[in-house]
Protein backbone atom coordinates (compact mmCIF):
# COMPACT_ATOMS: atom_id res chain seq x y z
CA UNK A 1 0.00 0.00 0.00
CA UNK A 2 1.48 3.34 -1.05
CA UNK A 3 0.81 6.71 0.52
CA UNK A 4 0.89 8.67 -2.71
CA UNK A 5 -0.02 7.44 -6.18
CA UNK A 6 0.59 9.26 -9.44
CA UNK A 7 -2.56 10.92 -10.75
CA UNK A 8 -4.08 9.85 -14.06
CA UNK A 9 -2.82 13.11 -15.51
CA UNK A 10 0.73 12.44 -14.33
CA UNK A 11 0.55 8.95 -15.83
CA UNK A 12 -0.85 10.36 -19.10
CA UNK A 13 -3.65 7.83 -18.70
CA UNK A 14 -6.36 7.61 -21.34
CA UNK A 15 -9.04 8.54 -18.83
CA UNK A 16 -7.25 11.67 -17.62
CA UNK A 17 -9.49 13.83 -19.81
CA UNK A 18 -13.20 14.49 -19.38
CA UNK A 19 -14.10 13.77 -23.00
CA UNK A 20 -12.36 10.37 -22.91
CA UNK A 21 -14.32 9.51 -19.76
CA UNK A 22 -17.62 10.50 -21.35
CA UNK A 23 -16.80 8.42 -24.42
CA UNK A 24 -15.96 5.45 -22.21
CA UNK A 25 -19.24 5.76 -20.31
CA UNK A 26 -21.18 6.11 -23.55
CA UNK A 27 -19.88 2.71 -24.68
CA UNK A 28 -21.62 0.96 -21.78
CA UNK A 29 -24.81 -0.66 -23.04
CA UNK A 30 -27.59 0.05 -20.55
CA UNK A 31 -31.23 -1.01 -20.76
CA UNK A 32 -32.20 2.68 -20.92
CA UNK A 33 -30.48 6.02 -20.91
CA UNK A 34 -30.50 8.32 -17.90
CA UNK A 35 -32.68 10.70 -19.86
CA UNK A 36 -35.18 7.87 -20.52
CA UNK A 37 -35.22 7.15 -16.79
CA UNK A 38 -35.87 10.84 -16.04
CA UNK A 39 -38.62 10.89 -18.64
CA UNK A 40 -40.30 7.88 -17.03
CA UNK A 41 -40.36 9.86 -13.77
CA UNK A 42 -41.71 13.03 -15.39
CA UNK A 43 -38.43 14.84 -14.68
CA UNK A 44 -37.18 15.48 -18.22
CA UNK A 45 -35.79 18.03 -18.76
CA UNK A 46 -34.21 18.07 -15.33
CA UNK A 47 -34.55 21.67 -14.20
CA UNK A 48 -32.73 23.56 -11.48
CA UNK A 49 -34.89 24.96 -8.71
CA UNK A 50 -32.65 27.89 -7.85
CA UNK A 51 -29.10 28.48 -6.65
CA UNK A 52 -28.99 27.85 -2.93
CA UNK A 53 -25.43 26.54 -2.89
CA UNK A 54 -22.44 27.96 -4.72
CA UNK A 55 -19.86 25.20 -4.81
CA UNK A 56 -16.41 26.35 -5.81
CA UNK A 57 -13.65 23.94 -6.69
CA UNK A 58 -10.58 25.97 -5.74
CA UNK A 59 -8.09 23.59 -7.31
CA UNK A 60 -6.91 20.05 -7.79
CA UNK A 61 -3.93 20.10 -5.46
CA UNK A 62 -4.21 17.59 -2.65
CA UNK A 63 -1.89 15.89 -0.18
CA UNK A 64 -3.72 12.60 -0.77
CA UNK A 65 -4.32 10.51 -3.89
CA UNK A 66 -7.42 8.47 -3.09
CA UNK A 67 -8.07 5.59 -5.44
CA UNK A 68 -11.68 6.63 -6.06
CA UNK A 69 -11.11 10.39 -6.51
CA UNK A 70 -13.38 11.83 -9.19
CA UNK A 71 -11.22 14.96 -9.38
CA UNK A 72 -7.95 13.07 -10.03
CA UNK A 73 -6.51 15.36 -7.39
CA UNK A 74 -3.02 14.94 -5.96
CA UNK A 75 0.25 16.64 -5.08
CA UNK A 76 1.31 16.73 -8.71
CA UNK A 77 -1.69 18.77 -9.88
CA UNK A 78 -1.03 22.44 -10.54
CA UNK A 79 -4.56 23.80 -11.06
CA UNK A 80 -5.37 26.53 -8.54
CA UNK A 81 -8.26 28.99 -8.77
CA UNK A 82 -6.75 32.35 -9.75
CA UNK A 83 -7.47 35.55 -7.87
CA UNK A 84 -9.77 36.96 -10.57
CA UNK A 85 -12.01 33.87 -10.52
CA UNK A 86 -12.11 33.91 -6.76
CA UNK A 87 -13.19 37.56 -6.73
CA UNK A 88 -15.93 36.81 -9.27
CA UNK A 89 -17.19 33.90 -7.13
CA UNK A 90 -17.33 36.02 -3.98
CA UNK A 91 -18.97 38.86 -5.91
CA UNK A 92 -21.67 36.44 -7.19
CA UNK A 93 -22.19 35.14 -3.66
CA UNK A 94 -22.61 38.63 -2.27
CA UNK A 95 -24.65 40.08 -5.14
CA UNK A 96 -27.25 37.33 -5.11
CA UNK A 97 -27.05 36.55 -1.40
CA UNK A 98 -26.53 32.86 -2.10
CA UNK A 99 -27.17 31.16 1.27
CA UNK A 100 -24.30 28.65 1.20
CA UNK A 101 -20.73 28.61 -0.07
CA UNK A 102 -19.40 25.05 -0.43
CA UNK A 103 -15.61 24.98 -0.80
CA UNK A 104 -14.15 21.87 -2.38
CA UNK A 105 -11.03 20.75 -4.24
CA UNK A 106 -8.48 19.02 -4.06
CA UNK A 107 -7.72 19.96 -0.51
CA UNK A 108 -9.17 23.49 -0.30
CA UNK A 109 -6.81 24.46 2.53
CA UNK A 110 -3.91 24.30 0.09
CA UNK A 111 -5.30 27.28 -1.82
CA UNK A 112 -3.18 30.29 -0.81
CA UNK A 113 -6.30 32.42 -0.25
CA UNK A 114 -8.35 29.82 1.61
CA UNK A 115 -8.39 31.82 4.84
CA UNK A 116 -9.59 34.92 3.03
CA UNK A 117 -12.33 33.01 1.18
CA UNK A 118 -13.69 31.70 4.47
CA UNK A 119 -13.55 35.12 6.11
CA UNK A 120 -15.20 37.06 3.30
CA UNK A 121 -17.93 34.49 2.71
CA UNK A 122 -18.73 34.43 6.42
CA UNK A 123 -18.72 38.24 6.53
CA UNK A 124 -21.19 38.20 3.65
CA UNK A 125 -23.52 36.15 5.81
CA UNK A 126 -23.14 32.90 3.89
CA UNK A 127 -23.13 29.53 5.57
CA UNK A 128 -19.71 28.12 4.69
CA UNK A 129 -19.04 24.42 4.13
CA UNK A 130 -15.48 23.16 3.98
CA UNK A 131 -14.88 19.76 2.37
CA UNK A 132 -11.94 18.48 4.34
CA UNK A 133 -9.74 15.43 3.82
CA UNK A 134 -8.73 15.65 7.52
CA UNK A 135 -4.98 15.25 6.99
CA UNK A 136 -4.33 18.62 5.29
CA UNK A 137 -5.11 20.50 8.50
CA UNK A 138 -2.24 18.63 10.18
CA UNK A 139 0.35 19.87 7.67
CA UNK A 140 2.92 22.27 9.22
CA UNK A 141 1.76 25.45 7.50
CA UNK A 142 -1.93 24.86 8.08
CA UNK A 143 -2.17 24.35 11.83
CA UNK A 144 -4.10 27.62 12.22
CA UNK A 145 -6.91 26.42 9.96
CA UNK A 146 -9.01 24.45 12.50
CA UNK A 147 -9.27 27.42 14.88
CA UNK A 148 -10.11 29.73 11.98
CA UNK A 149 -12.89 27.39 10.86
CA UNK A 150 -14.24 27.24 14.39
CA UNK A 151 -14.14 31.03 14.80
CA UNK A 152 -16.33 31.45 11.69
CA UNK A 153 -18.59 28.47 12.51
CA UNK A 154 -17.67 26.81 9.23
CA UNK A 155 -19.38 23.46 8.74
CA UNK A 156 -16.85 20.71 8.15
CA UNK A 157 -17.68 17.81 5.88
CA UNK A 158 -14.83 15.36 6.29
CA UNK A 159 -14.05 12.29 4.23
CA UNK A 160 -13.52 9.03 6.08
CA UNK A 161 -14.37 5.89 4.11
CA UNK A 162 -14.50 3.56 7.11
CA UNK A 163 -13.97 3.42 10.86
CA UNK A 164 -10.94 1.15 10.57
CA UNK A 165 -7.43 1.69 9.23
CA UNK A 166 -7.38 -1.21 6.79
CA UNK A 167 -10.30 -0.03 4.67
CA UNK A 168 -9.51 3.68 4.90
CA UNK A 169 -5.83 3.29 4.10
CA UNK A 170 -6.60 0.97 1.19
CA UNK A 171 -8.56 3.77 -0.40
CA UNK A 172 -6.72 6.87 0.79
CA UNK A 173 -3.12 5.79 1.38
CA UNK A 174 -1.04 4.25 4.14
CA UNK A 175 -1.25 6.07 7.45
CA UNK A 176 -4.17 8.29 6.45
CA UNK A 177 -6.56 6.72 8.94
CA UNK A 178 -4.32 7.33 11.96
CA UNK A 179 -3.83 10.95 10.93
CA UNK A 180 -7.57 11.33 10.31
CA UNK A 181 -8.31 10.21 13.87
CA UNK A 182 -5.72 12.68 15.15
CA UNK A 183 -7.45 15.45 13.17
CA UNK A 184 -10.87 14.41 14.48
CA UNK A 185 -9.59 14.57 18.06
CA UNK A 186 -8.32 18.07 17.32
CA UNK A 187 -11.66 19.14 15.85
CA UNK A 188 -13.56 17.60 18.77
CA UNK A 189 -11.33 19.51 21.19
CA UNK A 190 -12.41 22.75 19.47
CA UNK A 191 -16.05 21.82 19.97
CA UNK A 192 -16.70 20.36 16.53
CA UNK A 193 -19.15 17.47 16.39
CA UNK A 194 -20.30 17.85 19.96
CA UNK A 195 -23.90 18.78 19.13
CA UNK A 196 -23.49 22.57 19.12
CA UNK A 197 -23.09 25.08 16.31
CA UNK A 198 -19.80 23.64 15.09
CA UNK A 199 -21.02 20.97 12.73
CA UNK A 200 -18.75 18.06 11.90
CA UNK A 201 -20.16 15.62 9.37
CA UNK A 202 -18.34 12.57 8.10
CA UNK A 203 -18.61 11.20 4.59
CA UNK A 204 -18.29 7.49 3.90
CA UNK A 205 -18.09 5.97 0.48
CA UNK A 206 -17.76 2.26 -0.27
CA UNK A 207 -14.23 0.83 -0.36
CA UNK A 208 -15.01 -1.17 -3.48
CA UNK A 209 -17.51 -1.59 -6.27
CA UNK A 210 -20.59 -1.93 -4.10
CA UNK A 211 -23.21 0.66 -3.18
CA UNK A 212 -23.53 2.42 0.17
CA UNK A 213 -26.04 1.15 2.71
CA UNK A 214 -28.81 2.90 4.59
CA UNK A 215 -27.44 6.22 5.84
CA UNK A 216 -29.47 6.35 9.04
CA UNK A 217 -28.51 2.84 10.13
CA UNK A 218 -24.86 3.33 9.19
CA UNK A 219 -24.74 6.59 11.12
CA UNK A 220 -25.93 4.86 14.29
CA UNK A 221 -23.36 2.09 13.80
CA UNK A 222 -20.56 4.54 13.09
CA UNK A 223 -21.36 6.77 16.06
CA UNK A 224 -21.15 3.77 18.33
CA UNK A 225 -17.90 2.49 16.83
CA UNK A 226 -16.13 5.86 16.54
CA UNK A 227 -16.86 6.64 20.17
CA UNK A 228 -16.05 3.15 21.46
CA UNK A 229 -12.84 2.71 19.52
CA UNK A 230 -11.40 6.22 19.31
CA UNK A 231 -13.44 8.52 21.54
CA UNK A 232 -14.51 10.55 18.48
CA UNK A 233 -17.90 12.23 18.15
CA UNK A 234 -19.51 13.77 15.08
CA UNK A 235 -22.91 15.09 14.00
CA UNK A 236 -24.00 13.31 10.82
CA UNK A 237 -22.75 10.56 8.58
CA UNK A 238 -23.28 11.07 4.86
CA UNK A 239 -23.16 8.11 2.49
CA UNK A 240 -21.87 8.86 -0.99
CA UNK A 241 -21.84 6.52 -3.96
CA UNK A 242 -18.55 6.14 -5.79
CA UNK A 243 -19.03 7.92 -9.11
CA UNK A 244 -17.82 6.14 -12.25
CA UNK A 245 -15.58 9.07 -13.10
CA UNK A 246 -11.84 9.62 -13.29
CA UNK A 247 -9.82 7.38 -10.94
CA UNK A 248 -12.78 5.22 -9.91
CA UNK A 249 -13.67 4.71 -13.56
CA UNK A 250 -10.05 3.77 -14.20
CA UNK A 251 -10.26 1.33 -11.27
CA UNK A 252 -13.49 -0.18 -12.65
CA UNK A 253 -11.89 -0.62 -16.07
CA UNK A 254 -8.83 -2.21 -14.49
CA UNK A 255 -11.10 -4.70 -12.71
CA UNK A 256 -13.28 -5.11 -15.83
CA UNK A 257 -16.31 -4.12 -13.79
CA UNK A 258 -17.40 -0.91 -15.49
CA UNK A 259 -20.37 -2.48 -17.28
CA UNK A 260 -21.46 -4.35 -14.15
CA UNK A 261 -21.19 -1.25 -11.96
CA UNK A 262 -23.04 1.06 -14.36
CA UNK A 263 -25.76 -1.55 -14.82
CA UNK A 264 -26.13 -1.84 -11.07
CA UNK A 265 -26.46 1.93 -10.71
CA UNK A 266 -28.98 2.09 -13.56
CA UNK A 267 -31.04 -0.80 -12.19
CA UNK A 268 -31.17 0.93 -8.80
CA UNK A 269 -32.61 4.15 -10.32
CA UNK A 270 -34.92 5.77 -7.78
CA UNK A 271 -37.28 8.53 -9.00
CA UNK A 272 -37.42 10.07 -5.52
CA UNK A 273 -33.63 10.33 -5.50
CA UNK A 274 -33.70 11.85 -9.00
CA UNK A 275 -36.13 14.52 -7.84
CA UNK A 276 -33.74 15.50 -5.03
CA UNK A 277 -30.38 15.52 -6.81
CA UNK A 278 -28.05 18.25 -5.60
CA UNK A 279 -27.48 19.81 -9.03
CA UNK A 280 -31.00 21.22 -8.85
CA UNK A 281 -30.05 23.76 -6.16
CA UNK A 282 -26.29 23.99 -6.68
CA UNK A 283 -24.07 25.90 -9.06
CA UNK A 284 -20.56 24.53 -9.44
CA UNK A 285 -17.58 26.67 -10.44
CA UNK A 286 -14.37 25.20 -11.83
CA UNK A 287 -10.95 26.53 -10.87
CA UNK A 288 -10.84 28.48 -14.15
CA UNK A 289 -14.29 30.03 -13.64
CA UNK A 290 -16.28 27.74 -15.93
CA UNK A 291 -19.78 26.98 -14.66
CA UNK A 292 -21.09 23.45 -14.21
CA UNK A 293 -24.19 21.81 -12.79
CA UNK A 294 -22.10 19.76 -10.36
CA UNK A 295 -18.53 18.80 -9.48
CA UNK A 296 -18.92 15.54 -11.42
CA UNK A 297 -19.91 17.28 -14.64
CA UNK A 298 -16.95 19.55 -14.01
CA UNK A 299 -14.54 16.64 -14.12
CA UNK A 300 -16.21 15.34 -17.29
CA UNK A 301 -15.79 18.74 -19.01
CA UNK A 302 -19.57 19.01 -19.26
CA UNK A 303 -20.39 22.70 -18.60
CA UNK A 304 -23.81 24.26 -18.07
CA UNK A 305 -25.91 24.26 -21.22
CA UNK A 306 -26.77 27.95 -21.02
CA UNK A 307 -26.03 29.66 -24.29
CA UNK A 308 -25.34 32.95 -22.56
CA UNK A 309 -23.74 32.25 -19.24
CA UNK A 310 -20.74 29.94 -19.32
CA UNK A 311 -18.37 31.42 -16.74
CA UNK A 312 -18.64 33.05 -13.33
CA UNK A 313 -17.53 36.33 -14.95
CA UNK A 314 -20.78 36.67 -16.89
CA UNK A 315 -22.95 34.62 -14.52
CA UNK A 316 -26.53 35.80 -14.39
CA UNK A 317 -28.84 34.39 -11.75
CA UNK A 318 -31.74 34.91 -14.12
CA UNK A 319 -30.05 32.66 -16.66
CA UNK A 320 -28.92 30.03 -14.20
CA UNK A 321 -31.55 29.66 -11.50
CA UNK A 322 -33.96 27.48 -13.46
CA UNK A 323 -31.61 26.16 -16.12
CA UNK A 324 -31.88 22.72 -17.71
CA UNK A 325 -29.20 20.46 -16.26
CA UNK A 326 -26.70 18.61 -18.44
CA UNK A 327 -26.97 14.86 -17.80
CA UNK A 328 -25.31 11.60 -18.83
CA UNK A 329 -24.98 7.99 -17.76
CA UNK A 330 -22.79 8.98 -14.80
CA UNK A 331 -25.88 10.64 -13.28
CA UNK A 332 -27.19 7.18 -12.37
CA UNK A 333 -24.58 7.40 -9.58
CA UNK A 334 -26.62 10.12 -7.86
CA UNK A 335 -30.01 8.44 -8.32
CA UNK A 336 -29.21 4.85 -7.30
CA UNK A 337 -31.01 3.55 -4.23
CA UNK A 338 -31.41 6.27 -1.65
CA UNK A 339 -29.45 8.62 -3.89
CA UNK A 340 -26.15 10.37 -3.34
CA UNK A 341 -25.08 13.96 -3.00
CA UNK A 342 -22.52 16.12 -1.26
CA UNK A 343 -24.95 16.00 1.66
CA UNK A 344 -25.36 12.24 1.57
CA UNK A 345 -28.47 10.30 0.56
CA UNK A 346 -31.41 12.30 -0.74
CA UNK A 347 -34.40 9.93 -0.69
CA UNK B 1 -32.10 -23.59 -24.03
CA UNK B 2 -28.32 -23.09 -24.54
CA UNK B 3 -25.89 -25.69 -23.24
CA UNK B 4 -24.70 -24.82 -19.76
CA UNK B 5 -21.14 -25.62 -18.81
CA UNK B 6 -21.60 -24.90 -15.12
CA UNK B 7 -24.39 -26.09 -12.87
CA UNK B 8 -24.26 -22.76 -11.01
CA UNK B 9 -24.09 -19.52 -12.97
CA UNK B 10 -23.81 -16.24 -11.05
CA UNK B 11 -26.03 -14.53 -13.64
CA UNK B 12 -28.87 -16.79 -12.50
CA UNK B 13 -29.12 -14.98 -9.18
CA UNK B 14 -30.71 -12.00 -10.92
CA UNK B 15 -33.28 -14.39 -12.41
CA UNK B 16 -34.56 -15.52 -8.99
CA UNK B 17 -37.88 -13.77 -9.64
CA UNK B 18 -38.52 -16.07 -12.59
CA UNK B 19 -39.49 -18.76 -10.10
CA UNK B 20 -42.90 -17.05 -10.16
CA UNK B 21 -43.47 -18.50 -13.62
CA UNK B 22 -45.06 -21.42 -11.80
CA UNK B 23 -47.21 -21.09 -8.68
CA UNK B 24 -47.02 -17.27 -8.75
CA UNK B 25 -49.13 -16.88 -5.62
CA UNK B 26 -46.63 -18.88 -3.61
CA UNK B 27 -43.73 -16.89 -5.07
CA UNK B 28 -45.42 -13.64 -4.10
CA UNK B 29 -46.00 -14.86 -0.58
CA UNK B 30 -42.38 -15.98 -0.32
CA UNK B 31 -40.89 -12.73 -1.62
CA UNK B 32 -43.17 -10.61 0.54
CA UNK B 33 -42.16 -12.67 3.54
CA UNK B 34 -38.48 -12.50 2.54
CA UNK B 35 -38.64 -8.73 2.32
CA UNK B 36 -40.34 -8.46 5.69
CA UNK B 37 -37.77 -10.75 7.33
CA UNK B 38 -34.88 -8.54 6.24
CA UNK B 39 -36.52 -5.24 7.17
CA UNK B 40 -35.18 -3.43 10.23
CA UNK B 41 -36.81 -4.73 13.38
CA UNK B 42 -35.49 -5.84 16.75
CA UNK B 43 -32.32 -6.59 14.79
CA UNK B 44 -30.70 -4.07 12.46
CA UNK B 45 -30.51 -4.85 8.76
CA UNK B 46 -26.73 -5.10 9.17
CA UNK B 47 -27.08 -7.79 11.85
CA UNK B 48 -29.58 -9.69 9.71
CA UNK B 49 -27.23 -9.52 6.76
CA UNK B 50 -24.43 -11.06 8.83
CA UNK B 51 -26.75 -13.86 9.98
CA UNK B 52 -27.72 -14.48 6.35
CA UNK B 53 -24.05 -14.58 5.39
CA UNK B 54 -23.35 -17.19 8.07
CA UNK B 55 -26.33 -19.30 7.05
CA UNK B 56 -25.28 -19.03 3.41
CA UNK B 57 -21.96 -20.59 4.33
CA UNK B 58 -23.56 -23.28 6.46
CA UNK B 59 -25.77 -24.18 3.49
CA UNK B 60 -22.93 -23.52 1.04
CA UNK B 61 -25.31 -21.80 -1.34
CA UNK B 62 -23.20 -19.95 -3.95
CA UNK B 63 -25.99 -17.53 -4.79
CA UNK B 64 -26.51 -16.60 -1.15
CA UNK B 65 -22.76 -16.23 -0.55
CA UNK B 66 -22.51 -13.85 -3.53
CA UNK B 67 -25.56 -11.89 -2.46
CA UNK B 68 -24.77 -11.55 1.22
CA UNK B 69 -21.05 -10.89 0.84
CA UNK B 70 -22.01 -7.81 -1.16
CA UNK B 71 -24.96 -7.00 1.07
CA UNK B 72 -22.90 -7.21 4.26
CA UNK B 73 -20.33 -4.78 2.83
CA UNK B 74 -23.09 -2.41 1.73
CA UNK B 75 -24.62 -2.57 5.18
CA UNK B 76 -21.31 -1.39 6.62
CA UNK B 77 -19.77 -4.61 7.88
CA UNK B 78 -16.08 -5.25 7.44
CA UNK B 79 -13.98 -8.30 6.62
CA UNK B 80 -13.29 -9.06 10.30
CA UNK B 81 -16.99 -9.09 11.15
CA UNK B 82 -17.91 -11.10 8.06
CA UNK B 83 -15.17 -13.64 8.75
CA UNK B 84 -16.32 -14.00 12.35
CA UNK B 85 -19.84 -14.68 11.03
CA UNK B 86 -18.47 -17.43 8.80
CA UNK B 87 -16.59 -18.87 11.79
CA UNK B 88 -19.88 -18.97 13.69
CA UNK B 89 -21.35 -21.04 10.87
CA UNK B 90 -18.25 -23.24 10.89
CA UNK B 91 -18.37 -23.71 14.67
CA UNK B 92 -22.04 -24.65 14.62
CA UNK B 93 -21.55 -27.06 11.73
CA UNK B 94 -18.53 -28.67 13.41
CA UNK B 95 -20.14 -28.58 16.82
CA UNK B 96 -23.35 -30.14 15.55
CA UNK B 97 -21.35 -33.08 14.25
CA UNK B 98 -19.34 -33.42 17.41
CA UNK B 99 -22.26 -33.09 19.81
CA UNK B 100 -23.86 -36.07 18.04
CA UNK B 101 -20.94 -37.99 19.46
CA UNK B 102 -22.99 -38.07 22.64
CA UNK B 103 -25.56 -40.14 20.71
CA UNK B 104 -22.72 -42.40 19.74
CA UNK B 105 -21.67 -42.68 23.36
CA UNK B 106 -25.26 -43.42 24.41
CA UNK B 107 -25.47 -46.26 21.92
CA UNK B 108 -22.04 -47.55 22.80
CA UNK B 109 -22.92 -47.45 26.49
CA UNK B 110 -26.20 -49.28 25.91
CA UNK B 111 -24.58 -51.92 23.73
CA UNK B 112 -21.50 -52.46 25.83
CA UNK B 113 -21.06 -54.25 29.09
Amino acid sequence: MSRILATLEKRHALLAGGRAQRERLARVQLARTFEDALSSSGLLPLLATGVEILQINVGKRCNQTCRHCHVDAGPDRKEVMPRAVLEACLSFLERYRVPTLDITGGAPELHPDFREIVGRAADAGAHVIHRCNLTAILLPNYSDIPALLASRAVEIVASLPYFQARETDTQRGEGVFAESIEALHLLNSLGYGTGGDLRLNLVTNPVGTFLPGNQRELEAHWKHEMLRRYGVVFDNLYTITNMPISRFLDFLDERERTEEYLTRLANAYNPAAAAGVMCRNTLSVGYDGTLYDCDFNQMLDLPVESAVTRTIFDASMQQLAYRAIATGPHCFGCTAGAGSSCGGSVA
Amino acid sequence: MPHRTNYYDDADLARFGEIARGAPDLAKKFFDYYGAVFAEGALTTREKSLIALAVAHALQCPYCIDAYSKDALEKGSNIDQMTEAVHVACAIRGGSSLVHGVQMLNHADSLGM
